[in-house]
């Protein structure tokens, strides 16, 4: 098997996903609406105290877009596997992970993207001010793959079980916890004017860490679910 | 020996409530458990004489 | 080459089972009599501390609780990789049966540190990384367990939780450090767990004590709980137990 034909597997998958995607584009504006409402909820509930708004927005800002990616989890892989275009996929002879790795570049274009793009938006909501709001679209930009990659195996794993729903939101948060760290302590470093560096780089390791393992990982749970 | 009497034992140097707490906590949780795979031991095998019966008594579906 | 042999041949369910009822007396009594050494010696010889008083006490319930519960998740795991790789059903069983006792260990574990912790620091609960890794791994204990009870196949319940179980013995180390970073980064006065920096020996042979005794307790438990486990999933009584001779005297009676 030559490697342009495992490119041209992987990038007609992607093209394949963003082209179902665009027929559905409602799909793809749920999860930044509801990224939206649960951002606007917080300074309801919180008050509208500026200091106290700027001090929870990182955190708030960053479990939101967490919660966001999660839901929008069960699309990765629902529609092939109810109309067995999965199984087609496992047989195909280029390696299982380096499709399962374009369908979540695909997914991540589709749901995870727009996040980043609207955040900026969102921090001045939070009274973020504009260094904080490039550390923070930069920390969402390197985190939201890490959360599209590790999310995809609690998604693989909980193919057509019963209430997969809450089952992979029990699942996969606990895997979150290290990248919410680093992304939301990159945002309240560079306000603290420490500087976000560290964290944005301990998140690029993360996902760097996500890319090699999280695909072997995800391709083994499909084959499990599928057999 | 660091105890005059029963009562300054229990009372754990006024740290009773949380020492106490903390071991009867561990061994309820132990016998609990232990328990627990008695009950869980029982109604396995009564399953399984129930299925062996069952199977070989054609009359009991 | 010869012990080899004779390890294989308890690699099968059937071999193991019998087996299994045979150690499980030993390992209870020896995690009962440790037990009691270890009490003795935590609440008679061990002398009081400086600093803490008699609320150090609790570490001789936590820390050998907290040290299973880690120990357990990895000892988990590996029976689930064996279990991935080698295809061997003992090894998922094994696996299916680790995982209540690791979750009660870590439950004990958070609930004897917040006991520890109220009296010591002045709070129930802080944001450390011990403590903070300590209640995701609960998380993980219980989403092992949720996954294989939400899957009815057995076979693929089996490998969904080896596969979480794997994934999460990469996440617990990455929680820790990442939290003990975020720590730094955030309060100058970190609390320190340090139980002093000498320990009298009796207060750490108490400690071991307990700790061996918990290690005892958990193989006689997970063993017991591997042969329920057993039962459960085959449908045919081809165990070579006590339970067999009465079960075959009943059906001979009904026949």
């Amino acid at each position: 098997m030559s490697g342009s034909s495992m490119w041209e597997a992987v990038s007609g998958i992607i093209r394949r996903d963003l082209l179902l995607a665009m027929r559905r584009r409602s799909d793809a504006a749920m999860s930044v609406f509801f990224l939206v409402i649960v951002v606007s909820l917080f300074p309801l509930g919180v008050g509208p105290e500026p200091a106290v708004l700027r001090i929870i927005g990182p955190g708030v800002l960053w479990v939101a877009a967490l919660l966001a990616c999660l839901l929008s989890l069960g699309r990765v892989f629902t529609a092939d596997y109810l109309d067995g275009v999965l199984e087609q996929m496992v047989l195909i002879p280029q390696p299982l992970a380096l499709l399962v790795g374009g369908k979540v570049l695909a997914h991540w274009v589709i749901s995870g993207f727009p996040i980043v793009l609207l955040s900026p938006l969102l921090g001045l909501q939070f009274g973020l001010s504009g260094e904080s709001l490039g550390v923070l679209v930069m920390s969402l930009l390197l985190g939201t793959p890490t959360l599209s990659m590790i999310g995809a195996i609690g998604a693989a794993l909980v193919l057509g079980v019963r209430g997969s729903g809450l089952l992979v939101a029990l699942l996969v948060l606990p895997l979150y916890v290290p990248v919410l760290i680093f992304g939301a302590g990159a945002v309240t470093s560079s306000m603290a004017g420490i500087g976000g560096e560290a964290n944005l780089s301990l998140l690029g390791a993360c996902l760097v860490l996500s890319l090699f393992l999280a695909p072997w990982a995800t391709a083994a749970a499909l084959r499990i679910a599928l057999e | 020996m660091q105890w005059g009497s029963a009562s300054e034992f229990f009372a754990m140097g006024g740290y009773g409530l949380y020492v106490w707490t903390s071991f009867v906590a561990t061994a309820l949780c132990m016998v609990w458990e232990v328990l627990a795979l008695w009950r869980r031991r029982a109604a396995a095998c009564a399953e399984q004489r129930a299925a062996l019966l069952g199977s070989t008594d054609e009359t009991t579906a | 080459m010869s012990i080899g042999i004779n390890w294989l041949k308890y690699s099968s369910p059937q071999a193991f089972y019998p087996l299994a009822g045979r150690l499980i007396p030993w390992f209870a009594c020896a995690a009962v009599a440790l037990m009691g050494v270890g009490l003795y010696m935590g609440f008679f010889v061990a002398p009081t501390d400086f600093q803490q008083g008699e609320a150090y006490r609790i570490i001789f319930v936590h820390v050998p609780a907290a040290w299973m519960s880690m120990f357990l998740y990895v000892v988990m795991a590996v029976w689930a990789g064996i279990g991935m790789g080698l295809n061997a059903r003992l090894s998922f069983m094994m696996a299916q049966a680790i995982a209540p006792t690791g979750a009660m260990f870590t439950f004990l574990a958070l609930l004897t540190g917040a006991m520890w912790g109220k009296p010591t620091w002045g709070a129930w609960w802080v944001w450390d990384a011990r403590l903070t890794s300590e209640l995701i791994l609960l998380f993980q204990y219980a989403g092992v367990m949720l996954l294989r009870t939400s899957i009815d196949d057995v076979r693929r319940a089996d490998r969904a939780s080896a596969v979480f179980a794997l994934v999460g013995v990469v996440n617990v180390p990455i929680i820790y450090f990442s939290v003990q970073w975020w720590n730094t980064l955030h309060q100058g006065a970190s609390v320190s767990m340090a139980t002093g920096s000498k320990m009298a020996s009796t207060m750490l042979t108490a400690m071991l004590l307990m700790t061996v005794a918990f290690w005892l307790y958990s193989i006689a438990v997970i063993l017991a709980r591997v042969r329920c486990v057993m039962i459960e999933r085959e449908s045919l009584p081809v165990w070579n137990d006590d339970e067999k001779p009465a079960v075959i005297q009943e059906v001979v009676e009904a026949r």
